[in-house]
């Protein structure tokens, strides 16, 4: 009878085998239904119940670890598919972008000198790109020169970084002034995108990136150099916009009042830059001290004095 | 009883031959998963796709070091190499962009609390969003690049940009900051490093792009580690 005893145990053995390892992954029937279950209420509940499960079925445990295991897998599997195709729609709209970029570096350079030069109006509109490649890059560098500007000045920011207040500050204009430049232009009947015009008010940064940079470079006591440069730079960009707003434009109270809001709104932005963040420089200097020293350390007594000040004025109140 | 206990002696024999026969058969092999890379593929390219279930986790780090190590290494002598723009992996700049952040990172204790975390997180943004831009830029100007590829490499060609770091806090630990000889040190070796940094990645990036295009993928490249550059030479303890 022990010999039986070992017949069966033999006989099922590889049985058993063939159970857990073949017979599992080809059922399909059960293991379609459990999945469905799954699916319907893929809920935390049923993730622990299937754990219980899994843990209290001594009976086979393989099966149900297996089972288990492709659960898992397969919502797993089913949701990462909806994130990746999410993504994947997404980034297959990077193509709607690509024809707002489709230029050569030549025809760069060239705007960006234009962006300089004021022509004479011709008879027409005069024409105006609609790209985005150049006044990205020239607001990108307007940000890493007001971060230059701004470490070397000592500009501290309480609530946020440098990098973001002069991301802020540049993309805040060039998109929020560009929207306010457009509405006003639809106001007056100018006949131009907004495209157009984020790509030429864009293209106009360049000048402040100019004087940003050689402000920052070259600073003086005086304001002079940068009054100049404001002048000269700035003045010839916003002649520039001038120019083409006013060939695209009918209707002389229509063109001044366009005319007017983009050329202030270009050379106050230019003004704000220098003294917002590039003026403490000059004080620095004044105190002899390095202008690549944060102020904090050239003034280490601000903050105090500042909370002696306070607490001065709160006993004053008090009283 | 003795018959059925002979016939019972030979089924126990058969079925020990059996059981035997089983136990000597070959049972390795291939799943065939369609839908999936051949398993032919995938035995000749060893690196794509290597069968890792049942090795020991120590095997699998010592490998992705040796990953991010040989990546290093091509960094400091950039060749054409088609190879490993396609093993690309996030870990080297993971590292490099955390190593970066901390030694960046300035003490709390004078902002008044925070200060030190503010500028982690800035370092690591920074970072993190100016490769993404980059990224982005060299896809729109119509490069032939995958997004994570160029994010592995500017993030890998921050290695000369992370010493340089490493360099000037020492630097930094000399002396003070006031010192000229000790801050156009700085100065030159960070520009050493940027100028490394931006010649690498272009030397990589460069090769997909349309070679009229070359400049425009260039200048965000340059653009970013410039910033970079600036933030490690602006820091002062």
């Amino acid at each position: 009878m022990a010999a039986s005893g070992e017949w069966f145990t033999s006989t099922t053995s590889p049985q058993n085998a063939n159970d857990s390892a073949v017979v599992d992954l080809e059922n399909g029937e059960d293991l379609s239904d459990y999945e469905v279950n799954f699916g319907e209420s893929g809920s935390a509940h049923q993730f622990s119940q299937d754990k219980q499960k899994s843990q209290f079925s001594q009976g086979e445990p393989e099966n149900a670890q297996t089972h288990f295991r492709e659960n898992v897998t397969a919502f797993m599997w089913q949701t990462g598919k909806q994130q990746a195709e999410k993504a994947w729609s997404l980034y297959g709209n990077i193509d709607i972008l690509r024809p707002y970029f489709d230029v050569e570096p030549f025809e760069v350079r060239d705007r960006l000198l234009h962006s300089l030069i004021p022509k004479r109006p011709r008879e027409g509109p005069m024409t105006t790109p609609g790209e985005l490649y150049g006044p990205l890059m020239v607001v990108f560098s307007l940000i890493a020169l007001l971060l230059y500007g701004m470490k070397s000045s000592g500009h501290t920011v309480q609530d946020g970084t440098l990098m973001g207040t002069a991301f802020a500050v540049c993309f805040g204009y060039w998109l929020g002034g560009g929207c306010f430049a457009y509405f006003i232009a639809y106001l007056s009947n100018t006949r131009m995108s907004l495209l157009q015009m984020l790509s030429m008010m864009g293209y106009a940064l360049f000048g402040h990136c100019i004087v940003t940079f050689l402000g920052t470079v070259l600073h003086t006591d005086a304001h002079l150099l940068f009054y100049v440069l404001w002048g000269v730079l700035g003045g010839l960009s916003a002649l520039k916009m001038v120019v083409v707003l006013v060939s695209r434009t009918s209707g002389g109270r229509q063109r001044l009042i366009v005319c007017a809001c983009v050329a202030a709104l270009h050379l106050l932005f230019l003004l704000y830059l220098h003294f917002a963040y590039h003026q403490i420089v000059e004080e620095l200097e004044g105190l002899g001290n390095h202008p690549l020293m944060p102020a904090r350390e050239a003034i280490p007594s601000l903050p105090e004095a500042v909370n002696d000040a306070h607490i001065k004025s709160l006993d004053v109140n008090q009283d | 009883m003795s018959t059925s206990a002979r016939n019972a002696d030979t089924a126990d024999f058969h079925y020990e031959q059996l059981d035997q026969s089983i136990g000597e058969l070959d049972l390795e092999g291939d799943i065939m998963v369609p839908g999936a890379a051949s398993s032919v593929a995938a035995a000749a390219d060893d690196l794509s796709d290597p069968d890792t279930l049942d090795e020991p986790v120590l095997a699998t780090v010592v490998r992705d070091l040796r990953a991010v190590g040989v990546k290093f290494r091509h960094v400091f002598y950039p060749r054409r190499n088609p190879a490993l723009l396609r093993d690309w992996d996030l870990w080297g700049p993971l590292l490099l962009c955390i190593t970066l952040a901390a030694l960046l990172r300035r003490d709390g204790s004078d902002d008044g609390g925070g200060g030190g975390d503010a500028h982690f997180a800035e370092v690591f943004v920074v970072i993190w969003l100016g490769a993404v831009v980059v990224t982005l830029n060299s896809k729109l100007i119509g490069g032939a690049i995958s997004f994570l590829q160029s994010v592995c490499v500017l993030g890998y060609c921050l290695l000369p940009l992370t010493i340089a770091a490493v360099v000037c806090q020492l630097v930094l630990l000399l002396g003070s900051s006031e010192s000229v000889g000790l801050f156009a040190t700085r100065v030159i070796v960070v520009a050493a490093a940027f100028a490394w940094s931006t010649f690498a990645s272009t030397a990589f990036v460069a090769d997909s792009q349309p070679p009229r295009r070359k400049v425009l993928a260039c200048y965000p490249i340059f653009l970013f580690y410039f910033v970079v550059g600036w933030l490690i030479l602006s820091h002062a303890r």
